[in-house]
């Protein structure tokens, strides 16, 4: 691990009232680095994301992003240091079109770098130049969980969160969307840290992985060590390598 | 024929100053899905400072053109910003507090913030009804139907100045909302509060500008009411607030045309209904109406049909 990561995750737990959904995680991820978060269904993968933006605030433990606390920050002020993510259920303002959408991703850049942004957008998903004039809402879920990817890329992040981005998406594009990740690290350094269903396309990924278990962290390591380990083979990649 | 042109133009004035009252309404229901009860209020406070600053300056109807101009255009804008505070401050002692409790919680406190006001006002300004001089007679005669035994229809320039002002700020007010980062903001925050949030939009401080745009429309309306009546009470903001709430919800509540249409539609039927039934039954008619137009079009005449996935 990087001397200086780019977020950390220090003993957090998080709660909806009484229902706690994080009991003290840590979690790493350091510059120019890629994480995937695996689990089960209710695990606690998407509270974590949300609440390293503030919603659900942290009940106890600490959040440093590029060696600023956050942990108190508005979610507002979080993003403005260079955060996106793309929510587990894509939460598209439905009466927006998808130009909107798109703007409002870049509510926080500088106007001069728009139309280089939106043309990386659309070269990675021509279906969004397609269909820009259209409602939010009334796009394919597969449509909208590409304006949901493009929205975060939009807003130029120093570190890119996605929950579950293959979610409704055709194999072909869930291999684009992981490719254009890739390149985006590479080229760009850009820190991503995304959740995923599919372990072995996430692991495969990601330079590192960690497994949550009903709000705690149980295992970690680098994409091939988890892979190979029997027991994350059997509660997350059955039926899933392909 | 003439009656019916002079009762249109009479019905177009009154209906503009409700649709700018109702677009305060139907911005802050639309963002944060509460009847602020307070803005008919915030109307009456537009006027009495407007009626304030006029006595103040000495504005009368003898005061030259280029003069009248510029002192009512600082009226306004000390009327404007006078509201934009007090909206501003209402939204924030008395409804963000009380964000996220239960849906009543913040009507009740509305209610609460409107009685305060009334009050507020009843006793800084007197009960008594307090009438000004009037500030811009005279018109534009249109037609003389004398001859075969009509009547002169008359636009005042009152009148004109009403619809022509409306109209301006709708064509500006409605380009804010749909074209600038500001209103992206807004509509944003209409739809996904917490993802508009994940996108860095301050949703508080939206909110709070979503109080002070419509505050300041309604002083644009108090001064309006004020110069096109010449009388004010405490009481005015209370009715006026009723109509204009009224004509948010017969537009279709959270859209700004409808605000606008509704206002004028109310505006219409109130004149005519007037002009050819009776006065004393103008507000039956009114609401009549509006039970109508819901039983046929619940979210109103340009609501919102829910028709997306999401
Ligand atoms: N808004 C909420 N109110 C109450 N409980 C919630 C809320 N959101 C999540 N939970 C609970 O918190 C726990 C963790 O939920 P979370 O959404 O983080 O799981 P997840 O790992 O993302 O699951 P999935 O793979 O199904 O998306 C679950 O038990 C869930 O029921
Ligand atoms: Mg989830």
């Amino acid at each position: 691990m990087s001397a200086h990561p780019m977020l950390k995750v220090e003993g957090l737990h998080a709660a909806y009232g009484k229902i706690v959904a994080l009991r003290g995680v840590d979690v790493e991820v350091a510059k120019g680095e890629i994480v995937t978060l695996i689990g089960a269904n209710g695990a606690g993968k998407s509270t974590l994301m949300m609440s390293i933006c503030g919603t659900p605030r942290a009940k106890a433990g600490q959040i440093l992003f590029d060696g600023e606390d956050i942990t108190t920050t508005p979610t507002h002020l979080i993003m403005r240091k260079g955060i996106a993510q793309s929510p587990e259920g894509r939460r598209i303002f439905a009466r927006m079109t998808v130009m909107e959408n798109l703007q409002m991703g870049a509510s926080l850049v500088d106007e001069q770098y728009f139309d280089e942004d939106l043309n990386k957008v659309f070269d990675l998903f021509p279906r969004l130049k397609e269909r820009s004039a259209q409602r939010g809402g009334t796009l394919s879920g597969g449509e909208q969980q590409m304006l949901a990817i493009g929205r975060a890329l939009m807003s130029r992040p120093k570190m890119l969160m996605l929950d579950e981005p293959s979610l409704g998406l055709a194999p072909l594009i869930v291999k684009q969307i992981f490719e254009a990740v890739r390149e985006l690290n590479r080229n760009e350094g850009l820190t991503v840290f995304f959740v995923e269903q599919n372990a072995f396309h996430a692991l495969k990924l990601a330079h590192r992985g960690y497994v949550l278990v009903n709000g705690e962290i149980t295992m970690t390591g680098t994409g091939a060590e988890l892979l190979k380990r029997e027991d994350v083979r059997a509660a997350y990649l059955e039926g899933g390598a392909h | 024929m003439e009656y019916f042109i002079q009762q249109l133009i009479n019905g177009l004035t009154l209906g503009s100053i409700y649709g700018l009252i109702a677009i305060g309404y139907t911005m802050v229901y639309g963002i944060i899905g509460m009847i602020n009860f307070a803005h008919g209020d915030i109307f009456t406070v537009g006027a009495y400072v407007a009626l304030a600053v006029i006595l103040l300056l000495g504005i009368s109807g003898a005061t030259g053109a280029t003069m009248l101009v510029l002192a009512l255009l600082l009226v306004l804008v000390i009327s404007m910003v006078f509201t934009a505070v007090w909206g501003w401050t209402v939204e924030r002692i008395a409804y963000r507090p009380l964000r996220g409790s239960f849906r009543l919680a913040p009507l009740i406190t509305a209610i609460g913030m409107s009685i305060v006001l009334q009050n507020f006002i009843q006793v800084t300004q007197g009960a008594r009804v307090k009438p000004i001089q009037p500030i811009i007679s005279g018109g534009i005669p249109l037609f003389d139907g004398r001859s075969d035994g009509g009547i002169i229809v008359q636009l005042s320039w009152m009148q004109l100045l009403i619809i022509v002002s409306t109209f301006v700020l709708m064509v500006g007010f409605t380009f804010l909302i749909t074209k600038t980062a500001l209103g992206r903001s807004q509509r944003a925050c209409e739809q996904d509060q917490k993802m508009a949030a994940l996108l860095g939009v301050d949703v508080d401080k939206t909110i709070s500008l979503t109080f002070v745009m419509g505050a300041a429309l309604a002083a644009v309306a108090g001064l309006m009411f004020l110069l096109l009546y010449g009388v004010l009470d405490f009481y005015i903001g209370f009715l006026a607030g009723i109509k204009a709430f009224t004509a948010a919800v017969l537009g279709g509540i959270g859209s700004l045309p409808g605000a606008m249409l509704g206002g004028i539609v109310l505006g219409l039927i109130e004149v005519f209904w007037s002009a050819y039934f009776s006065v004393e039954y103008k507000d039956v008619a009114a609401f009549s109406i509006l039970a109508i137009v819901l039983i046929f079009m619940p979210s109103g005449l340009l609501g919102k049909p829910e028709v997306e996935k999401v």
